[in-house]
């Protein structure tokens, strides 16, 4: 066990867990921060994509050792009131069914429009295609992304 | 306005012996406001009047409507509370929804599965809001003075033209809430609906995109402690012994031992599963640590010896006998080519078929088979529990909470009555969580421990402790004439362990000549219910044949099939046939229409089928491109009749799903066993349909009826693969018989 010092959505916490712990049980286990979820383990499905630095990364297989003075956003930090432009583009089509992956999708989202505020169809499929939606909702958020690039 | 005696709800007046706040206890969310936003937005009233099990109505005016059946995303949540609404007569804005406590007792079916929840539930939904509206006319009638008759309501709010007094909704809530339950009650026509039939967003839209604890794997109570277990690494084996020294000595660990899920004497229902009875629980702190702690957890494993239970199926008892042994998919094929071979069990005969097909100018003669599919949804199995001597809690994602109760209840001997389930939003269920034994897992895990449990599975024991799609295989026939007329068609449809057959489907009822029989083996793999189960097979299957059929008959696929709807509406053949040819016909029509069929589109790839299963008719048109060798969905059309649709825009998602999520299946979808073993457990090695796989659009459509709606999560299922087939046909000019179709070269 040992002591880690987390910046996680502009606040700090402190955790006494083992090194090797994902970030994924540190947020869900030990901060109760249920957002990012658990879906894979091996960094196949998206759903516990968070930012490091802005950066979208998979919390299942991102150690809490190796976070050192990163930034951590995870959906809860996305936004103050739940106003991203994504999440609003999300209600505005309506995208989710059972919504368990939809805070992966919506923060692979946000992070490829960190980067690439205008991307194309192709552009799209290939920074979401980590993202897994069991219900099918694809045509949906590549709608959802559009608009919040529009926006 | 039709006057209606109230036959169902009735049980939803019985008074609650908590009047407010019977809502699910998880201490967080418990309301979800119906206008885009948050709860905030609406002012919560100071006092809630209960009017029946599903409505509360506060002095302000707000209405509290209870979705009774689990939500696992297909949308009852929105749905369920607007047939209310609708018939309440109240403003959408001032709505707001509660998952309902579990309560078979006022609240009835509280089921999800089989696309019957509106189809179950819309005159029961419907009364129960038209008969509140009634009580809360008859309050004011009373307190005005004036006939009940006079008194009209508008969007919540209470009327009486000619004297001019009006009042909200929340000003007589109280007294209506004392006032005799009607036994008429009036209901409006379809026509003057207006919130059924017009798109509103999913009551829960914020919360799950801002990430709130909604899931079963979010629940968090004070001094829970984290369980997983070891199971079988295959199918055939049990436990024969563990050695946890190392295991327990790991940091957070707090106690390994193994259990049985059922007492001995138990009689298992169709829903409690048969493989792994017994498994080792490791129970800590932390998620992480009990992960790791079964990681050196040393398990000995043996093969059982056949052995056989009685299980309550819907027919009385029934022997079920599990086979001994270590299956591989290798031998499962050759099995299922020697029991294709041997005759099999006649289902139904029409006609002559044996002299139609010695008579016939041209015999079409092909195979289909498809592997077991895993479920693989997105939140991996969980459940909480918390047993104490008195009260026993469980929470978490079930389709059918109902056998959760009796099952618990039968295993630790505690009656019904002191169980209280919980239903959470379910991340997904396509079936497998009909299938609850981690409930029960749960509780005995919680009450050996002495504390509140959450049992959480690997993303890889969720797969392997599958209760999969079976494998299925079929051969069709088809005796075409001198003119290509269809003259006979025989179905031979089996499977492991249960055959696909749907006998009195189409096109029974639409050919003079007709054969249908089944077979099926035993096996130790468990199966269960799958998104569409059976149809999800055979309906591809048929579909595909058709179009060869069509094709060798030298018709268009689509007329093809119109003529036989329309031989089955003049003079149909035989008399018990599961469909109505006018609506299957319309869906093909609609969609012909809609996809520019024939028009034009001679340079596209494109296929169709139609399906008729759980109650609605659905049909697809597919165009397909191919890019470096590989096939890609460019356009799929859709044309569904599922009755009057509740929410468009909610149903156009639920069958844009179902379309991405059957040409995944249909395309990917594998699970194969080794020994027993499946040889896949997570997304590396199963193969999920993702973005960039998906069709480019779906366009989707709906036969305008006013017939009560029937179901939605299913039909639009399986006759996309079937379109997808034909589509791949057109595209590589290769007939596909196996899925998933990957598997084939299509440069070829």
């Amino acid at each position: 066990m040992a002591i880690f010092k987390l910046k996680i959505n502009g606040k700090q916490y402190q955790v006494d867990v083992d090194p090797s712990t994902p970030v994924l049980w540190v947020l869900r286990d030990h901060l109760k921060m249920m957002g990012t979820k658990y879906g894979c383990g091996v960094a196949q499905c998206g759903a516990c994509t968070i930012h490091l630095d802005g950066e979208a990364v998979r919390s299942c297989i991102t150690f809490v050792d190796s976070v050192g003075d990163q930034e951590i956003t995870t959906i809860e930090g996305l936004s103050e009131n739940g106003d991203h432009p994504v999440q609003e583009a999300w209600l505005e089509h309506d995208v989710a069914q059972c919504g368990y992956c939809q805070p992966g999708q919506i923060m692979s989202a946000a992070a490829l429009l960190n980067s690439n505020p205008h991307p194309g169809d192709e552009e799209i499929e290939t920074a979401m295609s980590g993202n897994i939606c069991r219900c099918g909702t694809y045509t949906r958020i590549k709608q959802a992304i559009k608009t919040a690039a529009n926006s | 306005m039709t006057t209606t005696k109230i036959q169902f709800g009735r049980r939803s007046f019985i008074k609650s012996s908590v009047l407010a706040g019977g809502g699910l206890v998880l201490g967080f969310n418990l309301l979800a406001a119906c206008n885009p936003g948050s709860v905030n937005e609406l002012e919560i009233p100071e006092e809630w009047f209960e009017i029946n099990a599903y409505l509360k109505i506060g002095e302000n005016g707000v209405v509290s409507i209870m979705s009774k059946n689990p939500e696992f995303g297909q949308g009852v949540m929105t749905s369920m509370p607007m047939v209310i609404a609708e018939e309440l007569d109240v403003d959408w804005k001032n709505v707001m929804v509660e998952q309902a406590p579990f309560d078979t007792v006022r609240f009835e079916r509280q089921f999800t599965g089989g696309s019957q929840a509106l189809r179950t539930s819309w005159q029961m939904l419907r009364t129960t809001g038209a008969a509140a509206r009634q009580m809360l006319r008859e309050a004011a009638a009373k307190a005005w003075n004036v006939p009940v008759a006079e008194i009209t309501t508008a969007a919540g709010m209470l009327l009486h033209t000619s004297s001019g007094k009006k009042a909200g909704y929340g000003e007589f809530a109280s007294a209506a809430a004392q006032m005799p339950v009607p036994t008429e009650v009036e209901m409006k026509e379809p026509k003057d609906f207006t919130i059924v039939g017009t798109s509103r967003k999913n009551v829960n839209g914020k919360d799950l995109v801002t990430g709130k604890p909604m899931f079963g794997l979010d629940v968090e109570k004070e001094g829970m402690l984290i369980a997983t277990v070891a199971i079988p690494p295959a199918f055939g084996m049990k436990l024969k012994s563990f050695d946890a020294t190392e295991a327990k000595a790991m940091p957070g660990i707090k106690d390994i031992f193994s259990f049985k899920t059922y007492n001995d004497d138990y009689k298992r229902n169709g829903f409690d599963t048969d493989a792994f009875t017994e498994l080792v629980a490791i129970v800590g702190t932390s998620t992480w640590e009990v992960m790791n702690a079964k990681l050196m957890l040393n398990v000995e494993w043996e093969p059982f010896s056949d052995y056989e239970y009685t299980a309550a199926g819907r027919r009385g008892d029934q022997k079920v006998v599990v086979p001994a042994g270590l299956e591989s998919t290798a031998d499962h094929k050759l099995k299922m080519e020697e029991a294709a071979a041997k005759p099999g069990r006649i289902v139904r005969r029409d006609g002559n078929p044996e002299e139609a097909f010695k008579k016939a100018a041209n015999i079409i003669e092909r195979t289909y088979t498809a592997p077991y599919l895993a479920h693989f949804m997105m939140e991996p199995i969980n459940f909480f529990a918390d047993v104490r001597d008195d009260m026993v809690t469980v929470i978490g994602p079930s389709q059918a909470p109902e056998f959760v109760e009796n099952t618990i209840a039968a295993r630790l001997g505690i009656p019904v009555e002191k169980i209280d389930v919980q239903m959470t939003r379910m991340g997904g269920g396509f079936g497998r969580r009909a299938y609850n034994h981690y409930a029960t897992e749960a509780a005995v895990i919680s009450q050996k421990v002495k504390a509140p449990v959450k049992l959480i599975y690997s993303r890889e024991d969720t797969t392997r402790f599958g209760v999969f799609r079976p494998t299925y295989y079929v051969t069709y026939r088809a005796a075409l004439d001198e003119n290509n007329n269809l003259t006979a068609f025989h179905a031979k449809a089996g499977g492991i362990p249960e055959s696909p057959l749907h006998a009195n489907r189409f096109p029974a009822g639409a050919v003079e000549n007709y054969l249908a029989e089944e077979w099926s083996i035993d096996s130790n793999i468990t199966i269960g219910a799958f998104r569409a189960p059976r149809s999800n097979f055979i309906g591809p299957a048929e579909q595909m044949f058709l179009d060869e059929v069509a094709e060798a008959a030298g018709k268009d696929p689509i007329q093809f099939r119109l003529d036989l709807f329309k031989r089955a509406q003049e003079n149909p053949v035989g008399e018990r046939n599961d469909y109505d040819a006018a609506r299957y016909a319309g869906v093909l029509e609609l969609v012909r229409d809609k996809s520019g069929w024939g028009q034009n589109d001679s340079g596209l790839k494109r296929g169709v089928a139609a399906y008729f299963c759980h109650n609605s008719y659905a049909a697809h048109v597919v165009d397909v491109v191919m890019e470096n060798g590989q096939p890609r969905v460019e356009k799929v059309v859709s044309a569904m009749d599922c009755g009057i649709v509740v929410n468009p825009d909610a149903a156009v998602n639920m069958v844009e799903g179902a379309v991405v999520d059957g040409i995944g299946c249909a395309m990917y979808g594998e699970m194969t066993f080794t020994d027993g073993a499946p040889d896949k457990d997570n997304f590396d090695t199963y193969r999920m349909i993702r973005h960039n796989e998906t069709p480019k659009s779906i366009d989707v459509h709906f036969v305008q009826n006013e017939i009560a709606p029937t179901g939605l999560g299913e039909p639009p299922f399986p006759p996309i693969f079937a379109a997808l087939g034909n589509a791949l046909f057109k595209a590589t000019g290769t007939r596909y018989y196996n899925q998933p179709f990957i598997d084939n070269n299509f440069d070829s």
